[in-house]
């Protein structure tokens, strides 16, 4: 049986990577939701034929993040979602409308389909607002003060506004033509939004709370940590660089943009759980005090080595499967 | 205003009554589409393809619906039950942790490959895809029987300090309960997907569908159904022997029976009545429980006096439990007279199309029912002696339980009304569908459309 203060480290960043995977992979499909155009049916069809074949595993990290705290972390799950529980139940009902729409667009009888469409699109605003403001909260300790709520809100938008933009560099990547150029222009537009968004977060971050001000800023932590705003700032100047050169060439490396919001999301993620480690409620709870007995997590954790290596490369298949331009999705 | 303890048990009772109808299909739905595909593969026989195609929409429709449904299940163990995982967290937690792992993502995954793949892969490997989805939907129901037949009849742990340690994993997955509770609601599934295309088939049928892929899937579904139904009482009975012997409360409730005694009846019809202990309007069998209980005709059946406070109420059981039978029964007889017609006259008598549409949905009844014996029948406890449901609660505001159960119930209504509808819709427009000709078939055999087709046109 491994160490327990071993197995909560272990737990803790199982649960950060699927976090992160989360936020990528279901972030880019959320964002393709939130940027539906309700003028262009064909354009539309093949937004949704973009994300089609995945959607379903990459609400699954999802299911997995929250699943992992439940089980790792059990006091903390209870404290977390309790504190949240009315955007949890906003995010759940988003993310059912969209889940549903999806089927449903493809299956209604044809007057129907604006209006599921209209669904999708609104589930996936809904349940990314809610992301947003469940992570400002989270940051704010759960402080129930107007401050806190009004970087909640924000924390809301800015969570939207990444998620479009990661979204619309996926489209940038996987679609042709006119609705190509649409896209570019719409990842500039929500790329300019998430830069100010990340850069009030982090100012905000420093400025609450002192100790993860020194965190940051202490000597030499800050000489190791100085990077990870920098290549942020550089993976934004590359994004924008791409894009520009994107509405010339349309061909040339589709895949630059999408492959730096990737790197923008991982380094922010990072970020946070640097900013908050070993907490896991902060300020209320680090992870040694919430971890669950390690008879438990011995037996998940044998599993869980064998099988996300298998999930990873059946998923890669699966991406695999449907590389290159979106082509029409059909139910055979 | 009712409080947070009881908003939550009805918000836990209308999520998981809602979420079951569909993993109730598609358990068993996806194995009769694998079957469908391999039968192509093996015949090239266009038939199949076409019944493949008709299904896997509705799969997909009927899968979706269950996934966006389960997620909200696992968000409120912590919100509305913090005292199970505080309590019994560490058994729960990994084998809900294994099913994620080895089962959500599989049927996630490769259903995008099943559902879209079909020009993509060669035929052989979209197969394997959707041999992938049924393998992870049957692990899904594993797992999750697993925990609740632990929660029904827990063993391999120890309590310490008031909180269940493991102590053996092969003992509490594999536990008293579990075979027959997997068995049962496996054989369930596979009745309701079966009941479910017959209803569906003969519906299309009716509306003077008359192509071949509709007659066949009725064939095949009747069959299934024809041996699966008697097959399930079989299997229940066995579930019912496991139950006298671990919760013999939950079966005084079922069978009404008040007082222990020797040689009890079975009660075909009663009104249970708690405040007097006993049932008005019996019409009864004489000694029929205890012969179909112990197999012994003056066999004793411990009444409910001997579990004075800890037995569930009775008659929500009572009746649930003769719902399901009696719906069981039905089901039985309407597979072997339509499997009865079908050998006969080769078809079925559209009086008998009728009543096949219209219990098309029978199998959710039946498994609702089902459920709601086996849980209600667990009351006051959700963990067998070891937690009851009262000190699982949260203490959230009840306003905050009653905005998201509202939410829920609208969700569900709307989402209820447009599944039926689409359903009914999609077998419409497959009626209205001309016969394909032979040379489109070649053009859809997926082999073809993987060379020659060009991705887009």
């Amino acid at each position: 049986m491994l160490d327990q203060s071993l197995l909560a480290i272990i737990f803790v960043a199982l649960m950060g990577l699927s976090i992160l995977l989360y936020a990528i992979l279901d972030g880019y499909d959320l964002g393709v939701g939130m940027l539906i155009p309700l003028d262009d049916d064909a354009q539309s069809d093949t937004m949704i034929a973009s994300i089609g074949p995945f959607w379903d595993a990459n609400e699954t990290w999802m299911v997995l993040a929250v699943g992992l705290m439940l089980i790792a972390f059990p006091a903390a799950h209870s404290m977390v979602l309790k504190a949240l529980y009315l955007p949890a139940v906003l995010l759940l009902i988003g993310l059912i409308m969209r889940g549903v729409a999806f089927d449903f667009r493809a299956k209604a009888v044809f007057s129907h389909k604006p209006t599921w469409n209209k669904v999708f699109k609104f589930g996936s605003l809904i349940a990314s607002l809610s992301q947003g403001y469940m992570l400002g909260l989270y940051i704010m300790a759960f402080e129930q003060t107007w401050q806190a709520y009004a970087f909640a809100c924000l924390s809301a938008l800015g969570v939207a506004a990444a998620y479009s933009f990661i979204g619309a560099c996926w489209l940038v990547m996987k679609t042709e033509h006119q609705l190509q150029q649409r896209a570019i222009s719409w990842a500039k537009k929500t790329g300019v939004i998430s830069f100010i968004g990340i850069l009030l977060v982090s100012l905000v971050n420093l400025g609450l709370d002192a100790t993860i001000f020194a965190k940051w800023f202490s000597w030499p932590n800050g000489l190791w940590l100085l990077p990870l705003p920098i290549i942020c700032g550089l993976l934004f100047c590359f994004a924008f660089v791409s894009l520009q050169r994107l509405t010339i060439h349309p061909t040339l490396a589709c895949w630059h943009p999408f492959m730096a919001t990737v790197g923008i999301f991982s380094l922010s993620f990072f970020a946070l759980g640097f900013s908050f480690f070993p907490d896991i409620v902060p300020g209320k709870l680090t992870i040694w005090q919430a971890v669950a007995a390690p008879e438990s997590l011995s037996f998940l954790f044998w599993g869980a080595i064998v099988v996300i290596p298998t999930i990873l490369l059946y998923t890669a298949f699966s991406y695999r499967v449907f590389w290159g331009k979106v082509q029409d999705l059909k139910y055979y | 205003m009712l409080d947070t303890l009881m908003l939550s048990r009805i918000q836990f009772a209308t999520n998981i009554s809602f979420h079951i109808l569909f993993p109730t299909i598609t358990i068993a739905l996806c194995w009769f589409l694998f079957y469908f595909k391999i039968r192509f593969d093996l015949s090239q026989d266009p038939i199949w393809m076409r019944a493949y195609r008709f299904w896997v929409k509705i799969f997909a429709l009927t899968f979706a619906l269950g996934v966006v449904s389960g997620i909200t299940m696992s968000f409120q163990f912590g919100t509305n039950w913090p005292g199970f995982m505080e309590k019994v967290g560490n058994i729960a937690g990994p084998l809900l942790g294994y099913e994620v792992l080895t089962a959500f993502f599989l049927e996630a995954t490769f259903l995008g490959i099943m559902l879209f793949g079909l020009t993509r892969v060669p035929s052989k490997v979209h197969t394997f895809a959707a041999f992938m989805v049924a393998v992870g939907t049957s692990l899904s129901a594993f797992w999750i029987l697993s925990l609740n037949s632990w929660m029904h009849t827990p063993t391999g742990f120890e309590m310490r300090d008031g909180v269940a340690f493991p102590t053996d994993w092969l003992a509490i997955i594999f536990n008293p309960s579990f075979p027959y509770r997997l068995s049962h609601m496996l054989l369930a599934s596979g009745i309701t997907a079966s009941f479910f295309i017959i209803g569906i088939s003969s519906y299309r049928l009716l509306r003077g569908d008359n192509k071949r892929a509709p007659k066949l899937t009725l064939k095949i579904s009747l069959l299934v159904a024809a041996v699966l139904t008697p097959l399930q009482v079989f299997v229940g009975d066995l579930h019912g022997l496991n139950t006298l012997e671990h919760q013999p409360q939950k079966i005084a409730a079922m069978e009404g029976v008040w007082h222990t005694q020797k040689g009890a009846p079975l009660l075909l019809f009663a009104i249970p009545d708690e405040a007097q202990k006993t049932n008005h309007f019996e019409v009864a069998i004489p000694n029929m429980a205890s012969l179909i209980l112990t197999h012994d005709l003056q066999g004793e059946i411990k009444g409910l006096n001997e579990f004075e406070g800890e037995h569930p109420p009775v008659k929500p059981v009572f009746f649930a439990f003769r719902i399901m039978v009696g719906m069981g029964m039905l089901m039985i007889a309407v597979a072997w007279l339509g499997c009865f017609y079908l050998f006969k006259r080769g078809t079925l008598p559209n009086w008998l199309l009728k009543v096949t549409v219209a219990m098309s949905f029978s199998g959710w009844i039946a498994t609702l029912a089902g459920w709601y014996v086996t849980e209600i029948g667990r009351q006051p406890y959700l963990v067998s002696g070891v937690l009851t449901v009262k000190e699982a609660g949260t203490d959230i505001a009840s306003t905050n339980v009653a905005i998201s159960l509202t939410l829920y119930v609208i969700t569900y209504v709307v989402l209820m009304a447009a599944y039926l509808h689409t359903i009914f819709n999609m077998a419409r427009r497959a009626v209205e569908i001309e016969e394909i000709t032979d040379a489109e078939d070649n053009r859809l055999n997926p082999e073809n459309l993987n060379i020659k087709e060009p991705a887009n046109a």
